[in-house]
């Protein structure tokens, strides 16, 4: 993507290229992984159920991820989304139950809407009361799923309410590709197409990697940050719908815990917790990692306590690195200033 | 200068007129006057506190003015955000840029208007050639494509006022602009600054220093005590006339200075070093004496601060302290010893604002004050009731937080609080600043009582004022060296002024 300046290897070139690693060293431990897996139990990838899993599982996650990496990137956190998912969930198999015969269109848009408005609380919060977002959110993450709790009861969404097609989404396939990750997939292209090429997408990266300097651009920080809440709410919106499709089973519980999934998906991905860096592919193949590892450890035959020790290994490793490589490039800088 | 290009007839590109600004009780700006014409680079001087960085925070649409008129090219403007004053074509230059470490030199300059292309699509091509023409316009080499984390002050500053162009700016202020740039880069700035005086801009320069003054610019106006005193053009004045200008006002009254007895060597400082920030520095302080540290902000003298007390380290030199030299880098140990150091920043470095008063106070006599582990409230209340009373700090109650209080009395609560530890020497960092004059006086007033009890005292000011009333001695630092030591009788303020803004090779 980067023209390096012809003149000299600059400094920017190799922040370019330390980049680029980022990402593609998260892809090649995925492909470590698959592999590893696939050696010792070939049915991982080569069966159609192993395949079909690996690229099923982690979309719903996916969407989670992308969500969340815009609001980080702004130098925030939307603790709320698992709950959000919970909410639209259990909106999405309702809405079947109560209106027979709702297009499924209309159930997307449902949940989707109901997403952005929860995201939208969650953003004015943030922007108009100037309250740090991990407080807000946290508070709104108990308080959506309270919601979730009283509207649901002991009852439950059970696979036979839900329309067989609309049932056939969360397993179909199209071209070998399960539909669901094909959605995820086009949500992940068209956000990280605006991050990178829109003004408002830049703007994001602003804010968040100096939110005093972005004043004084004179930036409107307030309006970025509330919808990059709006963005968060309604792919966790949409996440519910398609995790609906995908398990048939909607309990009170749905979704719990996500949120730390998502945000280790993006902290695994490359996105700095502090803001400014990073990119939604590096976030959507954190994803990938996350889920991947979870299926391939018992595989590998490692015991059920230390895959979720892995599973804290990766998320501190990445911050280390991550850490590590930023002190690294500014020692490098400094070095190439002194040398001019 | 003689290319000064100033259209005859037309409005002047800025203009302010008795423009006044005060933060509740504490009046920054009496009466900000000030004319920048079209094709011509105007010096703004004045010592710290006369104002100008509010005039230019007003220009740059971060304050509001409480009164006074407000000209742009003739039309009156208000401004309540600094996109209208970028919009009205004004462009500030700060000290110390504010860019976005993360993002790339080409980024940093469009960010918020990049040129766009169909569906709004960022045209990063133009963005970056655009970048590439302008700097090669300014004769820089600096990597379009680089991020900004790790450039040099002097390049986040070519780097802003790229934007200034890239915006088509008609008044563009630097605000210090010098203050942390090497020779060479001092002049590529100069050379970039009269450039765009010859493409008709006008630039509003702040400095300190008056060979910079008169190499670069074509007027200037002085500010005292926040108000408008007098513009001159350059060629009609002299150094010895603007120093005049800028502290005409006698010292001696505000400060009632007591005798003291003058005791033994209390904090003798032998060639403390540290690459980089501050070299060479020595001298002592006796008991009973207060030694004035003066100088601009940024000579480093908070730094040699905090390099004495321990929190930061230095890499040579030695600090001696009651006769027996002071382990480096352990405040504790050095706050054991006696030694007390009131920090510059008040809020950050001073206070714990959300506690109470009586919390702050005892918060450095914690060991002393605790039984068996624990403090109580009893014990925390008697021994601030001390100090706050012989303080007069102003709050009805020592429970109050001290986040309520107001500056003057948030800093009396951090002098208690370092007193309150009965050191021998005191360090304090700005004592007055951004304080009433009411306050000011008693800060002053309790200093001296200190004193003359036998304390040692090394008070660093930019107030010049204050120094010259307060101290016995005036010890005078430019940028990180020891550029004159002055008895009380000697240090006047024009010797001071000099010694802390003239070349080195100037004052010998």
């Amino acid at each position: 993507m980067t023209a390096i300046a012809p003149r000299r290897r600059t400094a920017g070139g190799i922040l370019a290229t330390v980049l680029k690693q980022r990402e593609t060293g998260i892809l090649i431990a995925l492909v470590l992984i698959v592999v590893a897996a696939t050696v010792r139990n070939p049915g991982f990838l080569f069966s159609a159920d192993g395949y079909r899993d690996l690229l099923l599982t982690p979309s719903i996650l996916l969407l989670l991820a992308v969500g969340q990496a815009i609001v980080i990137v702004t130098r925030n956190v939307d603790l709320s989304v698992g709950s959000v998912l919970g909410l639209t969930a259990y909106l999405t198999g309702r809405l079947f139950i109560d209106a027979p015969g709702i297009p499924t269109i209309g159930v997307f848009v449902a949940g989707i809407l109901l997403g952005a408005l929860l995201g939208l609380i969650n953003g004015a919060l943030v922007a108009f009361a100037k309250v740090p977002s991990l407080v807000i959110t946290l508070g709104t993450l108990y308080i959506y799923r309270g919601i979730n709790v009283s509207w649901t009861g002991s009852d439950r969404i059970n696979a036979g309410d839900l329309p067989v097609d609309f049932r056939g989404l969360g397993t179909g396939q199209l071209l070998t590709i399960p539909i669901l990750t094909i959605i995820a997939v086009v949500v992940l292209v068209a956000a990280a197409w605006y991050l990178r090429n829109l003004r408002s997408g830049r703007e994001l990266y602003a804010i968040g990697s100096d939110p005093a300097a972005a004043h004084l651009y004179g930036l409107k920080v307030t309006k970025r940050v509330l919808s990059a809440f709006v963005v968060s709410g309604a792919l966790a919106g949409l996440a519910g719908v398609l995790y609906a499709a995908r398990y048939g089973t909607v309990s009170s519980g749905a979704g719990t815990g996500w949120e730390l999934q998502a945000i280790g998906a993006a902290v695994i991905g490359g996105v700095a917790i502090s803001g400014g860096v990073g990119t939604l592919w590096g976030a959507a193949i954190g994803a990938f990692l996350l889920l991947t590892i979870n299926r391939a450890l018992p595989i590998l035959g490692i015991q059920d306590f230390w895959q979720r020790a892995v599973v804290g290994a990766l998320i501190i490793g990445a911050i280390v690195l991550d850490r590590v490589l930023a002190i690294r490039q500014s020692r490098r800088l400094l070095e190439a200033r002194d040398a001019s | 200068m003689d290319t000064a290009r100033v259209p005859s007839g037309a409005p002047p590109a800025l203009e302010l007129s008795r423009v006044v600004k005060s933060f509740g009780p504490v009046v920054a700006l009496r009466s900000g006057t000030l004319t920048l014409e079209s094709g011509s680079i105007h010096a703004l001087i004045g010592e710290n506190g006369a104002g100008k960085s509010t005039l230019v925070k007003i220009v740059a649409g971060l304050y509001r003015r409480d009164a006074g008129e407000f000209r742009l090219a003739g039309e009156p403007v208000d401004f309540t955000s600094t996109a209208q004053s970028k919009a009205a074509g004004i462009a500030v230059i700060y000290q110390e840029p504010t860019l976005f470490p993360d993002l790339s030199v080409t980024e940093n300059i469009f960010m918020g208007r990049q040129p766009s292309g169909r569906f709004g699509r960022i045209d990063r091509k133009a963005m970056r050639a655009e970048a590439a023409e302008i700097f090669g316009r300014l004769g820089v080499t600096i990597d379009p494509d680089r991020i900004t984390e790790g450039l040099s002050i002097a390049d986040q500053q070519i780097i802003e006022i790229a934007k200034a162009i890239s915006l088509d700016a008609r008044v563009l202020i630097m605000d210090e602009p010098t203050a942390a740039l090497s020779g060479v880069e001092v002049e590529r700035l100069f050379a970039v600054a009269r450039s765009l005086r010859d493409e008709g801009r006008a630039l509003l320069f702040i400095s300190h220093r008056f060979d910079e003054v008169f190499a670069l610019c074509d007027t200037v106006t002085v500010m005292r005590d926040g108000s408008y005193v007098a513009t001159t053009p350059i060629v009609e004045t002299t150094v010895d006339e603007l120093v005049r200008q800028m502290v005409g006002r006698d010292v001696s009254e505000l400060f009632p200075k007591l005798e003291a007895e003058l005791g033994d060597d209390r904090l003798v400082v032998q060639g403390l070093t540290r690459a980089g920030v501050f070299h060479d520095i020595s001298f002592r302080v006796r008991s009973g004496e207060i030694v004035g540290l003066a100088g601009l902000v940024g000579a480093g003298r908070s730094e040699v601060a905090r390099a004495i007390f321990g929190v930061d380290q230095y890499d040579s030199g030695s600090v001696v302290l009651g006769g027996k030299p002071l382990p480096k880098g352990n405040p504790r140990v050095a706050m054991a010893r006696g030694l007390a150091l009131v920090p510059e920043d008040r809020r950050k470095q001073g206070l714990v604002l959300d506690a109470t008063v009586s919390r702050n106070v005892t918060l450095a006599i914690r060991g002393a004050l605790s039984k068996l582990g624990l403090i109580t409230s009893g014990a925390e209340n008697a021994s601030a009731q001390v100090w706050a009373s012989r303080l007069e700090v102003k709050t009805a109650f020592l429970d109050a937080e001290v986040g309520t209080l107001s500056g003057g009395n948030q800093q009396k609560v951090v002098l208690g609080k370092w007193l309150a530890t009965e050191p021998s020497v005191l360090i304090v960092d700005e004592p007055t600043r951004g304080i009433d004059v009411g306050t000011k006086a008693e800060v002053h007033r309790l200093l001296s009582q200190l004193a003359q009890e036998g304390l040692a005292i090394l008070m660093i000011s930019s107030e010049l004022p204050e120094v010259l009333g307060m101290a016995d001695r005036v010890l005078v630092m430019r940028e990180g060296r020891i550029t004159g030591e002055f008895s009380r009788e000697a240090a006047t303020p024009e010797a001071v002024m000099f010694a802390a803004t003239a070349d080195a090779g100037a004052l010998a």
